[in-house]
């Protein structure tokens, strides 16, 4: 066996200041370590619900956890793993209406009802998501 | 070869990189498999198809230092037909690739399931939350004295055949010998002697069953494949059993039960195989003749699970690849949590193979087991024939066929979905048509693949229709065939037929433009033009039903109404598929390749100076010259694209768009000797006129200075050919991808700027009444050439000002896109990352 390059995972300390992907603060204001587990159920700010144009999805981080969160032009919030099951494609890129989620690489589609998919893949994972004051929150 | 080749078959290429999770931010679940064969590695497959990757980190044992091969494929490796390098089914890269922690040449000694720890033969101590045993089957070897050496080792010149390092072996071993013995008649043992009899080896067969392949046929078919068997050279010995390997330090002879001595210097025992359970017996599980599972594959153990060869299942211990498959399905189902619920009921086994040079294919029951069953033998021993099936109660229940396999793929059908059988019952056997051999898809073997973009096999088309999708759009949905290329949309049509048996619906929406708006194009582009609507949302409001958007149709509304609009289409960000949104082509680790726009394949010191600086500043993985004569820098994070456009000072290529995209020429008649015509002038006007336009499907086109067609324009959708006089010959529909069509001579004019008349021209026509997504290729010969003439040439329809005015509003709305959203984001986090927990891109600098 080589030798294998590791790669850092991002971090607080180390990932690009690019808006939108730090790391959520808990919704009751305690600040998160970069690293810290996700908590099952635990709710994260990640972002302004502005952040988010209507009808497409952007990425976050909740908790260590990468989610993609959606607005749909019927009003509805949604958010997804932000990995498709598939071959690992960035969800956050693929399009969407009220009932599925396609993802770009190869047009996998996933229903928003329960996260099963049209096209023979593995079901994604949907996280609760709602809104608070313009803040988007999401429970990992 | 050697018999010291030691070299890991599927092994990583040397400086290979992996990219590995930090193991201190893994919270993943520990998802063990011990045993890296077809069971174990295709499980490992289901699960990370079933998005397992994220949810178990995943470490395999394996006994062999190789990555997973093809087992089946050992008798074609034997025989020399194969080379070992084509049976890799997984390589060490593969796992490396995925994550996967392989741990190959470790065998495992014992499982701890109360400390739930695998414990290896290196020492290691591996934690597991689930554990999977899929250690397979060993070469069952018979009783007979002298057959091990004093070590407890086969005796040199004895070889198992069921690994790659055993069919080193005997390649190695056949140089030098000249007569084998084959212990065992059965499928294995046949192949064995086959390709030992290729190798120009004396061979002699033992079996200790009274007929061939004892376990699959009946005893008559099992007579007509001993005379076909012999009549290629080989000798048969039946009913006997092999009692004593003769030699001492290594193999001379083989004696039998009945007192004769079989000269050989090589002996292959394929005598059957036994599950290996020794692990699982170690560890306190419960082991019959396999060990013992449910329908969800579960031991005794909640957490300890058995798939393939090794398991055994309401009784059944299965030997072949099929059911080990429909066990990783089953089980990558219930831990993945894609359907808790999934159970396994047993295999209905089917085996089509060839053996020995004949054909053989065995599904079910071979012999009548109650009073009422209706069995039916055709046999021919003269010609090597034998058929036979078995029916109970209109359905059947199983069939034998040697040496004609013609009616396989039907048989197979009706014994797996219960088909209705013909009235005639020797219908099942044998045409009764005028002689006209049925020919085509049902013949194909549910394996072959039939999408090459996708992988979609027959056996997957019949599989959605047996699902219930009942027209050819459905199927592909369901399986993405034809979905790709497209350039088996045909055959996939013609499976689908066959599969539905007469029972396909006609697919409504064949005809319409996009999926979600059931209207055809000319109908579509009225109502929008009548209504008034310019913005995909408007569209779909206005003329879906129930106003009901469609993620699938948004891409095809969104050129469309830039074809109608020009600048006066209302652009939604949510409607375009995101290379259109962020004006790059997307690649499979989520970053995206950026080509900048290069007129004519025509650049300059300082372009190339300027795109070597940037690659560098960003560390491009890879910089590679296109086939579109341009520079594809790929592999860029999607948040340096306006940073990267901006230091480029270059437009875009549009290199992603369903749009014009470049035009290629050759060096015409400033340098070349033999060009005619200034192609590269023209091509570069070619460009600088339609730069961008958008199209059902993307556009390529050429220019060449002379016949000569050193650009390819015979073969691009719109390709120009200069013959001399100043004069130029005009094709379209021509192709050279998936399909491969030279276009049709649209006309030949006398100046380029007539070229560049008729080229805007036949490209509105296109954009105006091709389907979303069809080639111009596809498109002139369904409206046909002489058409196409008629409307461009003579203007029989009275359209060609609107043509000429479309193709203008188009081409006054085109801005840069790398300019405008460079400097403005269109929408907000436009060129955020996706993936932000990803490390990309993925490829390391070359």
């Amino acid at each position: 066996m080589n030798t294998v390059t590791r790669l850092e995972h991002a971090t607080e300390v180390d990932q690009p200041t690019t808006p939108g992907t730090e790391t959520g603060t808990p919704a009751t204001g305690v600040a998160v370590p970069g690293r810290a587990a996700p908590v099952r159920g635990e709710a994260y700010t990640v972002g302004r619900v502005d952040e988010v144009p209507i009808g497409e999805g952007r990425a976050f981080v909740a908790g260590g956890v990468q989610v993609a969160v959606f607005r749909l032009r019927d009003g509805s919030m949604h958010a997804t793993q932000a990995a498709c099951p598939h071959a690992g494609g960035p969800l956050a890129d693929g399009q969407t209406d009220v009932d599925v989620l396609v993802c770009p690489l190869h047009l996998y589609a996933y229903r928003w009802s329960d996260g099963s998919s049209t096209s023979g893949a593995a079901p994604v994972r949907l996280y609760p998501v709602h809104q608070a004051g313009g803040e988007i929150v999401v429970e990992v | 070869m050697t018999v010291t080749d030691s070299r890991v078959l599927g092994g990583r290429r040397t400086g290979a990189t992996t990219l590995h999770l930090d193991d201190e931010l893994d919270l993943r679940g520990r998802l063990v498999v011990v045993g890296n064969g077809m069971a174990g590695a295709r499980f490992v497959e289901e699960v990370l198809e079933r998005g397992g990757g994220e949810q178990f980190r995943i470490t395999v044992f394996g006994d062999e230092p190789h990555g997973n091969y093809n087992r089946i494929m050992l008798s074609p490796v034997l025989a020399g037909e194969s080379h070992e390098d084509e049976i890799v089914l997984n390589s060490h890269e593969w796992y490396a690739d995925n994550g996967i922690d392989l741990r190959a040449g470790v065998p495992v000694e014992r499982i701890d399931t109360a400390a739930k720890q695998v414990h290896a033969a290196d020492g290691s101590v591996t934690g597991y939350d689930h554990l999977v045993l899929a250690t397979g089957s060993y070469s069952f070897i018979p009783p007979m004295k002298g057959v091990r050496d004093d070590a407890g080792e086969l005796l040199p010149g004895v070889y198992g055949f069921r690994t790659i390092d055993e069919t080193r072996a005997m390649l190695d071993a056949v140089g030098r010998c000249r007569r084998a013995v084959v212990m065992g008649g059965g499928l294995l043992g046949l192949e064995a002697a086959r390709a030992l009899q290729g190798h120009g080896l004396h061979v002699e067969l033992v079996h200790a069953a009274p007929y061939l392949m004892n376990m699959q046929l009946d005893p008559e078919a099992g007579a007509i494949l001993k005379r076909s068997v012999e009549s290629l050279g080989i000798a048969v010995h039946l009913d006997v059993f092999a009692t004593e390997v003769i030699g001492g330090d290594r193999v001379r002879g083989v004696g039998l039960a009945d007192g004769r001595q079989l000269d050989a210097d090589l002996l292959v025992i394929a005598a059957g195989v036994r599950p290996s359970s020794d692990i699982a017996v170690r560890s306190g599980l419960e082991v019959e003749r396999g060990i013992v599972v449910d329908d969800q594959l579960r031991t005794d153990d909640p957490d300890v699970y058995a798939i393939g060869e090794c398991a055994q299942h309401r009784g059944s211990v299965y030997g072949l690849v099929a059911p080990a498959w429909e066990h990783a399905k089953v089980l990558a189902d219930v831990l993945t949590g894609t359907d808790p619920d999934a159970e396994y009921h047993g295999s209905r086994t089917a085996t089509k193979l060839k053996v020995a040079g004949v054909d053989v294919a065995v599904m079910g029951v071979n012999t009548p087991e109650r009073d009422d069953d209706e069995f039916l033998v055709i046999s021919e021993p003269k010609r090597g024939v034998h058929l036979s099936v078995v029916i109970r109660d209109d359905k059947l229940v199983g069939a034998t066929l040697l040496g004609d396999t013609r009616k396989v793929a039907f048989l197979t059908q009706a014994f797996d979905r219960g088909a209705p059988l013909p009235e005639e019952r020797i219908r099942l056997l044998v045409d009764l048509s005028d002689g006209v051999e049925e020919v085509g898809v049902a013949e194909m073997p549910a394996d072959s693949q039939v999408c090459n973009c996708n992988g979609v096999s027959k056996g997957d088309i019949c599989g959605a229709v047996a699902d219930g999708c009942s027209s050819v759009g459905a199927v592909m949905d369901r399986t993405r065939a034809g979905k790709g290329c497209g350039s088996c949309k045909s055959l996939v049509k013609q499976i689908v037929e066959w599969a539905a048996d007469g029972e396909l619906t006609e697919d409504p929406s064949a005809s319409w433009y996009v999926p979600g708006i059931p209207m055809a194009k000319p109908e579509l582009m009225a109502a929008i033009r009548q209504q008034d609507l310019r913005s995909v949302s408007a569209v779909f409001a206005a003329l879906a039903p129930g106003g009901q958007e469609d993620a699938k149709s948004k891409m095809g509304l969104t050129s469309l109404l830039r074809t109608i609009w020009g600048t006066e289409y209302v652009q939604e960000n949510d409607a375009k598929f995101i290379n259109d949104r962020v004006h790059g082509n997307i690649q499979r680790d989520g970053t995206f390749s950026v080509v900048p726009q290069m007129k004519g394949g025509v650049t300059t010191p300082a372009q190339l100076r300027r795109i070597a600086e940037v690659a560098e500043k960003y560390e491009v993985p890879m910089v590679k010259v296109t086939g579109g004569q341009r520079i594809d820098l790929l592999g860029v994070r999607k948040e340096d694209l306006p940073a990267m456009w901006d230091d480029l000072g270059m437009p875009s290529g549009y290199a992603y768009g369903k749009s014009f995209r470049t035009v290629k020429t050759c060096v015409g008649s400033d340098f070349c000797r033999f060009g005619l015509g200034d192609s590269t002038q023209l091509g570069i006007d070619l460009e600088t006129r339609f730069q961008g336009i958008e199209s059902p499907a993307k556009m390529k086109l050429a220019v060449v200075g002379c016949p000569r067609n050193c650009a390819e324009a015979y073969v691009k959708d719109v390709g120009v050919v200069a013959i001399g006089d100043g004069r130029w010959e005009v094709y379209v529909g021509g192709a050279a991808g998936a399909t491969v069509r030279k276009g049709d001579l649209l006309a030949t004019v006398d100046s380029p700027e007539e070229v560049i008349t008729l080229a805007g021209r036949f490209m509105q026509y296109y954009r105006e009444n091709a389907n979303w997504l069809e080639r111009t290729y596809d498109f002139v010969p369904r409206v046909g050439l002489q058409k196409i003439q008629q409307v461009l040439l003579e203007d029989s329809e009275g359209i060609v000002a609107d043509l000429d005015e479309g193709m203008q509003r188009s081409i006054d709305a085109y801005t840069d896109p790398w300019g405008q959203d460079g400097k403005e984001p269109a929408t907000p986090g436009q060129f955020r990352p996706s993936l932000p927990l990803v490390e990309l891109p993925k490829v390391p600098v070359r």
